[in-house]
This record gives C-alpha cells, structure tokens and sequence, in this order.
C-alpha cells in the first residue's frame, strides 16, 4: 500500500493553465523586437546626429540656406571663420534637374521592358532576361560613373548637340557658351541607366499582381495585348508605377559617386540642361568635404539633413504608394 | 475495326507562333533593316543613332503595315506596342552589355600574375602596372564587409523574425522604415558616422567605421530578403513545432531559421552585393590607405573601391586609367561570384 501512496503522490501536479508565455519566450520576443525596432532607431539617430552638428548653421542661415545659391566661407589666417555664406539652392535646382531627366528617360523605358517581360517573353529568355536586369541592379554606381565618363560620354555628347542644334530654340536646351561635356544632361541619362533596373523589376511586380481572371476576361472578350494592357493592366497598376518611379527619384537624387564622376560640379544655377556645369547635393559634399574646416563641415552636415529628409519624403510617399495599389489584388 | 486505326489528332500549339509566321515577321525586320541601310545612305542622316532610330521606326511602321495588311487594325495597333516593348528591353541590355564588355576590355590590360600579391605602399599609381597590385585593397574589401556582416546580419536577422514570427502591432510601421531605409543616400550613411562617432568619439578614421556606414546600408536588403525567406516557411512547421511543447523561441531556433538556412545564406550574400562596391562612404570615413592593414581599428584602410576611385581621379597617365579598370574588373568579378552564387542556391532551393 504504502508504495502505492508513493506512486499517487509522485504524479506532478497538472500544469497551471496560462497564456502568458514562458520567462525564455518573454526575453526572446524583448531582443527580437529589439532587432525589430533597429530600423527605427537608426533613421532616428542618423536624423538627431545630423541636426546635432548642422542645426546651428540652419538657425544661423535660416531659409536663405535653401534659397541662397552661394557656397562660400572666408577665413583669417588662424582659420577663424571671418564670413561665409552656405546656400544649396543651386545644388537643389541641381538634383532635381538631374534626376527630372533621369526618371523622363527612365520609366518609359523601365515600363516597356517590363512589359516586355511580364507579357510577351517567356520561358529561358524571360529567365535570363530578369536575371540580367537584376544583375545590373547590384552593379555599384562608381562603375555606371566611370562607364559613363568614359565610354558613355562621347555618344551622348553628340546626342546633347544634336538636340541643342534643332530644338535649341526651346530655352532649357540652350547653351550659353558651346560645351556640351559633362553636363546635367549626361549625368541625367547616366542616372537614368542606374534606376531602369530597379524601375523595371517593382514595375514587372505590379505587373505580376494583375489578377489573371481579369486577364483572362479581356482575352475571351476579343482584346489583343495591347487593349488588354490597356483595360486591366495600366488602370490596375498605375498607383503602384507611380510608386516605382519615386523609388528611383529617391536613388536618383541621392545618388554621389555617379554624378560626382559624370558632371562637372560648379556651383552656380544652372537650368540649361545641355550646359556642361551643374551639380547635386551628394556630389557637393563629397567635393567640398576634402578641404572643408570644422565651420563648413557642420554646413555639409546641414546640407546632407536636407538631402535625408528629402530622400525620406520620397521613399515614404513611394511606399505608400507601391503598398496601398500594389497589394489591391491579393 | 481494331483500336489502332482510329487517327489521333497530334497535340499542336495553335496559339504558338507557326513557322511561316516566324519567317514573316523575320522578312519584315530584314525588309525594314535593308530600308534603313538605304535611307541612311541617300540622305544626310548618318551615324549609330540615326541607324537605330530609323531602324525601331521602320520596323514599326513595317510590321504595322503588315499586319493592317494580313489582320485587322487592332492587330497593327496591338504590333506597334509590342514593337516597343522589344525596344524597351533593347535599351536596358545595351548599357549592361556595353559595361560589362567596356570593363573586360579595358579591365584585363592592367591585370599581372602578381597583382593580387603586391600592394601599392610603393608604387604609385603612375607606375608600370606590374609596380603595384590590389592585394591591399582586396583585404580591405573583405575586411570591412566581414565585419559590416557581422553587425548587420543578426540586427537584420531579427528584423525580419520580428516581422514574420512576432507580428506584432509594429510590423507594418517597421516595414515601412526598412523600406525608407534602403532609401537612404549613401553619402548620408557616411556623414552619420562621422558626426555620430568619428567627430564626438574616436577622432580617427578606420576601417571600423567604414564598416559601421556600411552595416546601415545592408541592414535593409538583408532584413527584407529575411522576411522574404522566413515568410516561405510553411506554418505548419511553427504549428508542429509549438504542438510538440516546444516555446517560441525554440521553434524559431531550432526549427524556422534551421529551415531557412539557405534563404538566409541568399540574404547575406546579396547583402553583400549590396554594399561591396559602395564608394561614397567609404570615401568620407575610412581614409583609405595603399599600404595592406589587416586591424580595422586603428589605421586607415584600403578597399577596391577607394583603389579605383584613387587610379582614375589622381592619376591621368595610361597606367593609372589601366589600373582603375583593373581594379574595377576584379570587383565586378566578385559581384558576378556573389550574384551567382545566390541564383545558385535559391535555384536549388526551388
């Protein structure tokens, strides 16, 4: 009997019921969410260093630091800074420019090839094709620069006279004096050849969200590819395109080494777009940064919290929209 | 009347494109090519660009006649836009062709049996090329992506377990954030670095910090490929794992990052893609050396980018030109490694 009692008292206690996960459970969600949290806490922390060492100059400068289109800073010989004037107003009108050009030449050509691939290619071709274009995606900007300064340059020069020759009447293709080198223009296309990639592929995705019954409804109902096209693909994924292409404004406008390597940055508003002198703000503080003193660094600083929110704004506005059209279907 | 008799239709595709409709449509871009060559020759128009716009335009209009010809309008409106989208795809594949071939051309001149033995601590870069090498930078190269790998793949990792197996209220404003992320300038990533640790802390530039500016740029692809592969896992593998007694964190120790194992391989490498020719940062903080330095904390160190960046903007002779496009071969050397290597292994998965 007394083995028995033994046995009836060993047998655990049932388990208490409960939702609350265990201690192991607690500490894992706490470092996963953590990790989860970084991407927040970086954005956070690159937006209060930046005003931390820029913000004086923007209280100083006030607004003219925007509208001013001077970059200068005058100092004594023991490197006091005597008089300075910091404006990105022309490397404003600069990025923009540039990256104007880049997405007008960039996302017809983006849309079409998508198109090319999510309705007429198939099999190996379509394979190899996206494979290729994702490949191209990675290739690093210092390569697309110096293609473009080497190689690239004398084709689109000849390109920039062409059209300055016959639509020069037009006022953003004249030139004030004959030099078509390293210009907006060039840099422009060359951005544009950076973002037809990534335009293609997030254009190829909403392309794929099409919902195939509807594809299919329009084919029984008589339609060829393009009223196809027409009628349920463009209408369906237009929001979502139009996400894509600020996906590449935002990579255009603060794209450096490219631009820093294919234009000739001169600091001066320069809207003649054929015009061999211009500039963005990325390639500012790249060519400003080697010889700048204490002073002027905080200005760079400045400038670059300008060019992150900036890209920020953008990026959110193209998320927004790639997210809000693009998931419609599903 | 055996079975045998009765005639089976052959399968045929009639939707395909049959042969005669192949040669046609060849005839018209060959009809539409001789047409070109002759418009090219009798008027003033001249040159490469003439050729190819004249070229895309007269397949256009050939091809419409064609088929307003043979079909019906809609069938010539419907070929001008396939037409196009040919041309779309022809204007994305000439820049990659012309770089990828611009770089192999151009990249093997400056290319020497001991160029990955030597470094540049003695050569400058005006020198014959057999002076120098890029041994230098090559270690720098994986030095600072080493360590950037080291910090970003765990803080990605996590990124994408807390949005895939945690689900928590916050995922979508954290998506969002890596997605604004991956947005962010290169350049910028730099100037953060030094004005949240070079300029306040350290006071010195090294290799450390370049890996530091490099983490913020990889974090992104890494954590979104993450989600990507962790979402692919069936849940009834975190079902079974859970039913089995095991907690949360046991399952998506032992069971879901175990099962994502090569997914997660893919998201480092092309993480590494990412960032391993990224000039910009590396430019601002790490200082950039010719001399091999294996300690990326103390001392400035070099990196093929900076390598390249160094031969063609201080340079001017043909060396210096031969070097950079070295330089700039070896790297898109490794990128065609590491992008292979993750269509390899996702190939394989699939």
């Amino acid at each position: 009997m007394a083995l028995l009692e033994d046995r009836v008292n060993s047998v655990p206690a049932p388990r208490e019921l409960t939702t609350k996960p265990r201690r192991s459970d607690q500490i894992f969600r706490f470092v996963v969410t953590l990790g989860g949290m970084s991407s927040l806490v970086i954005l956070g922390l690159i937006a209060l260093f930046l005003s931390i060492k820029g913000i004086h100059i923007l209280n100083e400068k006030g607004f003219s630091f925007i509208t001013e289109s001077r970059w200068e800073v005058v100092t004594d010989e023991n490197q006091e800074v005597i008089q300075s004037t910091f404006g990105i107003g022309a490397m404003l009108v600069g990025t923009m420019l540039t990256a104007v050009i880049a997405l007008f030449v960039g996302v017809p050509i983006s849309i079409l090839g998508a198109l090319y691939l999510s309705f007429y290619a198939s099999g190996r071709v379509k394979t190899f094709l996206v494979s290729l274009i994702d490949l191209m995606a990675a290739f690093p900007s210092l390569l697309f620069g110096f293609w473009g300064f080497f190689v690239f340059m004398d084709s689109a020069e000849y390109w920039a006279k062409l059209i300055n020759k016959y639509l020069g009447f037009i006022p953003i293709f004249q030139v004030p004096t004959p030099i078509f080198e390293r210009s907006p223009f060039i840099a422009g296309l060359v951005l544009a050849i950076m973002i037809i990639p990534i335009v293609t592929s997030i254009s190829r995705e909403i392309f794929a969200q099409t919902p195939l019954d509807r594809i299919q409804a329009a084919f029984a109902l008589g339609a060829t590819r393009l009223t196809m096209i027409r009628a349920v693909v463009i209408p369906y994924g237009r929001g979502g395109i139009v996400g894509g292409a600020m996906l590449g404004l935002g990579r255009a406008m603060g794209e450096t080494v490219a631009v820093y390597t294919v234009l000739n940055v001169v600091y001066a508003v320069n809207w003649q777009m054929l015009f061999g002198a211009g500039g963005n703000i990325a390639s500012l503080i790249l060519l400003k940064f080697g010889e700048a003193g204490a002073y002027e660094v905080d200005a760079l600083m400045a400038a670059g919290l300008i060019l992150f929110l900036l890209t920020l704004v953008v990026n959110f506005a193209a998320d927004f929209l790639v997210n809000r059209f693009g998931k419609r279907g599903r | 009347m055996s079975t045998t008799d009765i005639k089976i239709p052959a399968p045929g595709k009639p939707w395909q494109a049959s042969r005669s409709d192949k040669l046609k449509s060849f005839l018209t871009v060959i009809s539409a090519g001789i047409f070109t060559f002759i418009l090219v020759n009798v008027t003033p128009l001249k040159g490469k660009l003439a050729y190819f716009i004249l070229f895309f335009i007269s397949v256009i209009v050939f091809e419409y006649i064609r088929q307003r010809i043979t079909r019906d309008s809609q069938a010539a409106k419907d070929s001008v836009l396939s037409t196009l989208s040919i041309l779309g795809i022809v204007l994305t594949l000439i820049p990659i062709f012309s770089i990828v071939l611009t770089v192999f051309v151009k990249g093997y001149k400056g290319l020497h049996w001991q160029i990955l033995n030597k470094d540049m601590a003695l050569a400058s870069v005006n020198d014959p090329i057999e002076a120098g090498g890029l041994l230098h930078a090559v270690l720098g190269t994986f030095l600072l992506v080493f360590v950037a790998l080291l910090i970003s793949f765990p803080v990605g990792l996590l990124t994408g377990i807390y949005l895939t197996e945690i689900r928590g209220t916050l995922s979508r404003p954290i998506r969002f954030l890596v997605q604004a992320m991956s947005g962010v300038p290169s350049i910028v990533a730099g100037l953060f670095i030094l004005s949240a640790v070079i300029y306040p802390i350290t006071n010195s530039l090294s290799g450390l910090m370049g890996s530091l500016a490099l983490t913020i740029l990889m974090i992104p692809t890494i954590a979104r490929t993450a989600e990507e592969v962790l979402k692919l896992i069936p849940d009834d593998l975190r079902e079974a794992g859970v039913a089995l007694g095991a907690t949360q964190w046991r399952t998506v120790a032992m069971v879901v990052v175990p099962a994502a194992k090569s997914g997660l391989l893919t998201a480092v490498i092309l993480g590494i893609a990412r960032i391993i020719g990224e000039t910009a940062p590396i430019l601002l903080v790490t200082g950039g050396a010719d001399k091999t330095n294996l300690n990326p904390f103390e001392g400035s160190m070099g990196s093929l980018p900076f390598y390249i960046w160094k031969a063609f903007l201080t340079g001017g002779t043909e060396q210096s030109i031969a070097r950079g496009w070295a330089g700039m071969l070896i790297l898109l050397i490794f990128i065609f490694i590491l992008f292979g290597s993750a269509r390899y292994i996702s190939g394989r998965r699939s």
